[in-house]
This record gives C-alpha cells, structure tokens and sequence, in this order.
C-alpha cells in the first residue's frame, strides 16, 4: 500500500451550510487517500454527503475546516494562481444527468472548448478545433457532431459529450457523480466500458460517486461508504463486499436486489438502526481492523467486530 | 405452473397496434402485441427506454397522447373493450376505480398546495362513496397501511414536508384509495435510493396480497424483477420478444435480446474486463420493421433474421419466445461463458427449492 502514489488525500474535511442555529453539518471530519491510477468509489444514499465531497475536491462548495491535497499541495484557502489555473485543468468533474448538465443552447463544439478557451489552454483556432475533433473521437462520437445542439442527442451520447468536455483538459482526476444512473441499462455498459477504456490509455484516477452498489462493485478497486456525512467503513472493493462489517454497510450491501429470483424471494434484508451505538459514553473513532479496512466503532463495537470477522461471517 | 393456468384472465390484449402521428409521419410504436393478464399474478414489463413499455400500459388506462391511437387491436376488461372507448366519461368507469397507477417520479405526482391527507381523501370519497369522519377513518387507515406512522399529524402535512420515499408511499395509498382490481407501477423505484427501493417493493407485495392486486411493473432493472414478478415480458421496439415465468425467463432466457439484457447487467461482468453492451441503436419506428427487430444488433441473427417476422415458439406452458432460433431447423448457438454459469447457477438453485 505504502508504495504507491497518493494522488489525492482529503485531511479531516468538514463541510457545513448555514450559520448559527440553521448550521447544517455535511461533512464531518472525513478522510481518504485516493492512489493514482485507481478508482475509489464513494457510495451512501441521498443526503449523505457524497456529492458535497465531489464538489468541494472542485472547489464548488467551500471548505469549512480540513484540508484537500493534491499532489501533496493544498488546493483550497489560499494558493497561487499557477497552482489555482494548474487545478483547475487537471481534475474535472462528470455529472449525474445529462439532460440537465449540458448547455441546451450551445453548440457541442462550444460545450466541449469552453473549458479550453476559459484556461486558455490551446495555440490557436486550428489547435482548438483539432483538440474537439479528437476528444469527441476518443468517446466514440462523430467529430461532425460537433455543429449540433444537445438536445439532438439520446441519453447516452449526450454522457459521452459530458465526458469529453472532461476530457479535452487534459486531466489526471475525474470526478465521476452518478455518471450511469440515469441511462438505460444497456447504455450504462457502453459508457461504463467507456469509463475504463479511457482510464487504462490515459492513466486516469477516478473518484466515483454511486448508490448502485452493483456497479461500484463492478467498477471499483477501493469503496468508501459513508452515512450522514461521516465515512462509517473503507476497504478494497472485493473485501467489503465479502466482509462488511459496520452494520450500514450491511444494510446497504442487502439492499440490493440480485438477478435472481429463488435469492431474492428468501433474502432477508438487514435494517440499519443508527440508536444501537452508544457513542455519547464511548465515542467511536476510525480504526483498521484487517490491512486496507477501516470501520468507524468505538472499542466495544470494535471487540464484537474482531470476532465476526474471524468467524468470517 | 399449473396454479397460474387454472387463475381466470383479468385484462386481455389482443393484436394490439398503436401509432403515433408526429408531424405528418406515422410512428408505430406497439406492433402487433397480444398478452394475457391473470388475476392476482404480478407481471413485470422490462424494456429500455423507447420500447414501447409505457405505451402499453397507458393504453390500458386511457392515457395516450392526442396524437395517438389504437390502430388494430382489442383490450379486453371484464365485459369492455376499452380500445371503443372514447369520452373522459367511458374512462372514468375504468380510470382508478378498476385500473390504478403509481408513477415513477414521486416529486412530481403529488399536489404541492394540498395536504396529503386530503389528496388520499379525495379519492375515498370518489370512489369508496365515504364521507365525513368515515372517509377520514379511512384515509388514516391507508396511511397506515403504506408504513406511515403518527398518521393523525402527518395527515395535515403537504408533500414538500416528506421524503422521496414517503412520497412515494403516499403515491402509493392514493392508487390503492381507488380500491382497484389492477395496480399498475410504472417504475415505481428509479427515483428511490437502494435502501428505500427495497422497503417500498416490499410494500407493494404486501398490499398486493393483502388487498388482491393484480400488479403490473413496468421497469428496466432486472434486480427489481427478480424480487416481485411471477410473471416477465421482455420488450423491445414495441413488440413483446419473450414472456415467462420469471425463472424460465432468467435462467432459461431464449431471445437474443433477453439475453444481451442478462449479460449487461454488471454483476455477471467480470472485474477489469469490459462489460458486455449491445451494439447499435434500436430501430426506427417510424419506418416498417423487416423480420425480428433485434436482427441488426444480434450476433445471432440468421438470414430468416431479416426477412421473416418470427412468431411465437412455445417453450414450455407458459414460456414464449419470438425467435427463429427455437425454429427446429435453426442451428445450436453457444452461448458466452459467463451467460452460461449464470443459467447453470440458476438451474442449480431451481432444484434446491
């Protein structure tokens, strides 16, 4: 593990919206690392937080205490303008719907460049025009669509254009929010293969943010599930599914509903209830109870859990 | 198998053709459709999006658009054919009273400026004939039925006060204030997280018995069928390919297309490799479809493919599967490895129970 490169690492990050009385707490004190050239899954439900955490690494929502580093620099408080421009270019963002994401009065061709043009990132005219030409390319789109409006365009292309608008910075991380739930399950393959394709040609790091445990699985090398804003269980994405151990976790992983109808009808489903931990006498912490796992317990939880975990239930 | 034979049809399909008029071209978007709904089975259409799914359904139910149209066909229910009917007035006979509907977007389907308890009232009072502190007593006790607690207080709150998935519940208890024969879930868990998806198909199997619903799902997740369907009817480009049980149709699937659905799904991909995707895009509907329109997009397709519309091949008593493939003169295909296990793990399972 000690070996390989840290790309990312988000330090005791918190976030909170309002002021006073009406502060809400979003994020609470969350940590990760994120290795280059893999890519770490972030799942929980709606409201958790998970997307707050992909748009404060974009620096969309501030920062209210903990720190983000990339390369080992700072990218949030106060930084330099090379390193802010720097930033800016090398970690770009994919978003949930592309209905929604896109400029429906642009053309594709302005979509795409517009990232160019606000960096300055390209010689001239000529250069921009070929850089458009080969991200719409690399996504498997036809470089004459460039001339068209998004709404010409079915579901799955138009994710295809959100990612080459990513992709034209030329980044080294992408934040990928939800980038399938709202395709059809065969277009979710394609672009799902997508995904992976542009990632072993050009050494990407993703961050992916998912409800759908199936396609984090899938996907995945490392999972960090997290629950009201606090990350409750981290593991490689093969071990914590065949061995959660924090009881949402649990929950969530049997929440899911398989391809298989005799299974299904006798699954019994796990039931998160948040009161079982006594956290106010005991307070838990985030601690590494196999190599690589991590679970939020405090010391008598953490007990309970060794044990199941030798049981190997 | 036998139980679902000797179960009497509620609503019959038959031969059913649906066009739509878009600006001077016709758009077929049901091509000669004929199924069968048994009473108090729960049936699931799967399809992507464009094949025909919510079409069908809102045919049932009256709810085309005005520039569609019934252009062959019957829909038989009980002693109407409801493609006769015409005015508002025929399909407010039918139109929640007999056939309910859940829709899939819970933000959207709820009246913002009235309160919950009075939008589950309003159809008590319409179609149960109930009035005063007896429709009231009632409502209270449709809200308990959907898992909502402290009714009496929640009864007087407006929708932006609950969550997606209470919304959903309460979606829920309007269609089921109908007292209806058919209870139809277009999608009723796509804008619903993992968790909460769970819980609310739960519910809706427990109503289903509880009430004796004849349910129809319509959805294009797999997982969500293995949970709730007796019974699957995979679409595509408006024609229905295949229907079953659902264990014939998961693991003894015959249509290409079903199974290009199956190897989609990520769970039978292996890690690190590339998932398997369907190639191409569905056809235009707005042109005449040739022979088996999956054939362009088949890796199977036999010359017959594209020339010659197959018909029905009975696989077992209740299992049926358009494709040439179950022609007794057409070849034996192999079948991908891991769509294989798949079947091999199903079959396996199927002996044990």
């Amino acid at each position: 593990m000690s070996t390989k490169e840290v790309l990312l690492e988000v330090k005791n990050l918190e976030v909170a919206f309002g002021k006073g009385k009406s502060k809400f707490q979003a994020i609470d004190q969350v940590s990760f690392q994120i290795y280059k050239g893999e890519t770490f899954g972030l799942v929980g439900e709606s409201g958790s937080g998970k997307t707050t955490i992909g748009r404060s690494i974009m620096r969309i929502n501030e920062v209210t205490g903990g720190e983000i580093l990339f390369h080992g620099k700072p990218i949030n408080g106060k930084i330099s303008k090379d390193w802010d421009r720097e930033i800016t270019q090398k970690i770009q963002m994919i978003f949930q719907d592309p209905m929604a994401s896109l400029n429906e009065r642009a053309k594709v061709d302005y979509i795409i460049s517009e990232g160019l043009m606000n960096t300055k990132h390209y010689k001239n005219e000529e250069e921009k025009q070929k850089k458009v030409h080969d991200a719409l390319l690399e996504v498997g789109l036809l470089p004459e669509f460039a001339s068209r409006f998004p709404h010409e365009f079915s579901g799955g292309q138009r994710q295809r254009i959100g990612i080459a608008r990513a992709l034209i910075m030329e980044p080294e991380f992408i934040i990928a929010d939800e980038p399938i739930s709202a395709l059809d399950v065969s277009i979710r393959a394609q672009v799902l293969n997508l995904l992976s394709n542009l990632q072993k040609q050009k050494g990407l790091t993703y961050l992916f943010i998912a409800h759908d445990l199936s396609i984090v699985r899938f996907i995945t090398d490392r999972t960090a599930v997290i629950y009201k804003g606090k990350i409750v269980e981290l593991a490689e994405t093969e071990k914590l599914f065949a061995n959660p151990i924090h009881p949402y976790t649990r929950a969530l992983i049997s929440a899911v509903p398989e391809p298989n109808p005799y299974k299904e009808r006798e699954k019994v489903m796990e039931v998160y209830d948040p009161t079982q931990h006594h956290y106010d006498s005991n307070p838990p912490s985030f601690v590494e109870i196999e190599e690589g796992h991590f679970v939020l317990a405090n010391e008598e939880e953490l007990e309970r859990y060794r044990t199941t975990l030798k049981i190997g239930v | 198998m036998e139980e679902i034979q000797s179960k009497s049809r509620i609503l019959s399909i038959q031969n059913l053709i649906i066009q739509f008029k878009l600006r001077g071209q016709v758009l077929t978007a049901i091509r000669d459709i004929s199924l069968d709904l048994y009473k108090g089975e729960s049936l699931a259409i799967v399809g992507e999006s464009g094949s025909g799914k919510s079409v069908l359904v809102k045919s049932i139910i009256g709810l085309l658009e005005k520039n569609g149209s019934v252009a062959q066909g019957r829909i038989l229910y009980k002693e109407d054919d409801l493609t006769k009917f015409e005015t508002e007035k025929d399909w407010l006979k039918i139109r929640g009273k007999e056939i309910a509907m859940v829709t899939q977007d819970p933000m959207t389907s709820l009246n913002p400026l009235k309160t919950i308890g009075k939008q589950i009232e309003e159809c008590v009072v319409l179609h149960q004939k109930l009035k005063g502190k007896e429709a009231y007593q009632r409502t209270l006790q449709l809200l308990k039925d959907v898992g909502i607690h402290d009714v009496e207080k929640r009864y007087k709150q407006y929708p932006h006060e609950f969550s997606g998935g209470m919304r959903q519940r309460i979606v829920i208890a309007i269609a089921i204030a109908c007292n209806p024969k058919i209870l139809i879930c277009d999608e009723p868990t796509t804008a619903l997280d993992v968790t909460i998806q769970a819980q609310i198909l739960q519910l809706l199997k427990n109503l289903q018995q509880k009430y004796g619903l004849t349910t129809i799902y319509i959805t294009h997740d797999l997982g969500v069928v293995a949970k709730v369907a007796d019974r699957i009817a995979v679409m595509y480009a408006g024609d229905i390919i295949e229907v079953g049980q659902t264990h014939e149709v998961f693991f003894n699937g015959k249509h290409p297309y079903t199974w290009a659905l199956l190897s989609s799904l990520p769970q039978l991909g292996a890690k690190g490799e590339e998932l398997y995707s369907i190639k191409g895009t569905p056809p235009n509907l707005f042109k005449e479809i040739k022979g088996d329109a999956f054939a362009p997009r088949n890796p199977y397709a036999l010359k017959i493919d594209f020339e010659e519309r197959p018909p029905f091949f009975k696989v077992s008593e209740t299992h049926f599967a358009k494709t040439w493939l179950l022609h007794p003169n057409a070849p034996k295909v192999e079948l991908p490895q891991n769509l294989q296990a798949f079947f091999e793990e199903g079959r396996r399972f199927a002996h044990e129970y």
